[in-house]
């Protein structure tokens, strides 16, 4: 399989799957538990998630490791299953995909707030990030996203906790910022030229945004990117806010919605488009159809 | 008072030190704890709730500034009447059944502390009995609930059930917020108010319990 940042370099929009939380939901999660422990016990659903985006269209396909860091798992008394949990992760989406996608080693946020504001010291979020990211090359992922930062600090750490362990794993980095008066701001008050100069520092191959609200905020966060950084983007938009419909949560945004803001968000510099909250595979094969018909 | 706007100053700075320092010397200097308290540390971090809501300064330096308004009250404490300690009225927080973020909560927990509330913080992963059992136990005038993940939003909707179904409507109004949350959202399951932020939980928190 040609390497993924190659295929970025010769010109190729890669199209990465959608949300996994809702779809867990959807096939029985409950409240409270921890969405990664399935990886162990319920690979079965893992590999049918990673069919239904594959089966979309998606060239690279998440492994269900966003909360899989030993800091993150350790609230559930999993941190001494970190190994197994990223590795059955893993697993579970290469089995589903072998060599026709990409397998994504998902890196969420620690969960704790780093000293001074809170009581997490830099070391201890450091090591926790480097034995995530040892126990995701170890078991073959082919990127590692480290995404939904708010603080640059611990954004940085994980980069280069990955960084540290594999010289040449390619590691793609999104900060999460909110719509305000003064402009984009992630809630930690790092704004988009900040995240683009600081993870560019910090050593990511490819950086942009994930989450938000809405893919039309999306556009306007990719082009002030693109004003401060030449590296690739990235960006994994939600559907939307979630509205109440008959005392259903909906996602606001339809497939063909966003896909028809694909354009914009090519013109913008974005190499990289997926999904994040409320889409579905049928958001990401809209999003598919448009990067096919786009992009030449 | 110099020394008060000092400690305000600081106090917003964060500079937790400081306001250690600067507490003791008024205490030293003779002005009352309670003078202290309010026109120093209360006034201070009212500022710094009204700068975050109008998005002039960010999370981290809420987060500082109420470390120093804790720093200063550390110093007050011992000296503060029970009549001084100010209370508005008790509050009781948590993040809702199934979500484990708390960030949100915990910034309407200082927010409020901050304004004078007695803050009851539950924690995170909240069954709606618990909510509903602390308010009954400690007095509680207000609930306020916090969701980050959609997921997690119908556990809002069984608190407020709950409230009613015990017959504490009348004595225990309840408010939500966090990411996904909307005004329509907390109309539509009953709930009596909505905080966007958490600057604007505590306006909200206020109307509830009539304190203007």
């Amino acid at each position: 399989m040609k390497r993924f940042l190659d295929r970025i370099t010769d010109g190729e929009v890669l199209v990465v799957d959608g949300a996994m939380g809702t779809m867990l939901i959807a096939r029985g999660l409950p409240p409270g538990a921890c969405p990664e422990e399935w990886n162990l016990t319920r690979p079965e659903i893992l590999e049918e998630i990673a069919s239904l985006y594959l089966e979309a269209g998606a060239d690279v396909i998440t492994a269900n490791t966003f909360g899989a860091s030993p800091m993150k798992l350790a609230p559930y008394g999993l941190a001494d299953m970190t190994e197994d949990i990223n590795a059955a992760g893993v697993a579970a989406v290469r089995k589903v995909v072998g060599d026709s996608a990409y397998v994504l080693g998902d890196v969420g946020p620690s969960g704790r707030l780093l000293k001074p504001y809170g009581d997490a010291d830099r070391d201890e979020v450091y090591r926790s990030f480097e034995r995530q990211a040892s126990a995701l090359v170890s078991a073959g992922v082919d990127v590692v996203f480290v995404e939904t930062m708010m603080d640059l600090n611990e954004a940085t750490l994980a980069v280069k906790a990955v960084r540290a362990v594999s010289p040449d794993i390619p590691i793609v980095t999104t900060m999460t910022f909110d719509d305000t008066p003064g402009g984009f701001f992630t809630i930690m008050g790092v704004s988009v030229e900040d995240a683009a100069s600081g993870l560019a520092a910090a050593g990511a191959d490819v950086v942009g945004s994930n989450c938000g609200n809405g893919i039309e905020n999306m556009v306007r966060i990719a082009r002030l990117f693109g004003e401060h950084t030449d590296l690739p983007l990235v960006i994994q938009s939600n559907a939307g806010l979630p509205e109440v419909v008959n005392g259903e949560l909906v996602y606001a945004e339809t497939p063909k919605f966003m896909a028809a803001r694909v354009n914009d968000l090519l013109d913008a510099g974005a190499k990289i488009i997926g999904g994040c909250c409320g889409t579905t595979p049928e958001h990401i094969r809209a999003i598919r159809g448009a990067v096919d018909s786009l992009v030449g | 008072m110099g020394i008060l706007i000092e400690i305000s100053e600081s106090l917003q700075r964060g500079d937790f030190e400081n306001v250690t320092a600067l507490t003791e010397r008024a205490v030293a200097d003779g002005v009352s704890a309670k003078e202290i308290l309010d026109a120093g540390l209360i006034a201070a971090m009212d500022t710094v709730g009204e700068r975050f809501r109008k998005h002039e300064i960010f999370l981290p330096d809420v987060l500082l500034a109420a470390k120093a308004m804790y720093a200063g009250m550390d110093v007050l404490k011992p000296l503060l009447a029970d009549a001084d300690v100010p209370s508005r009225g008790k509050v009781v927080i948590g993040s809702v059944r199934g979500d484990l973020h708390d960030i949100g909560k915990n910034l309407v927990g200082i927010m409020l502390r901050g304004a004078g509330f007695d803050v009851i913080d539950l924690g995170n992963d909240v069954a709606p009995e618990r909510f509903v059992d602390a308010a009954a136990d400690e007095g509680a005038g207000v609930i306020g609930m916090s969701a980050l993940l959609t997921t997690t939003m119908p556990a809002m909707k069984a608190v407020v059930e709950l409230v009613e179904e015990r017959g504490l409507s009348d004595d225990v109004k309840t408010i939500v917020g966090g990411a996904p949350v909307s005004a329509d959202f907390a109309r539509e399951i009953g709930a009596d108010a909505y905080g966007f932020d958490a600057a604007n939980a505590v306006v909200r928190v206020k109307e509830l319990m009539d304190i203007s």
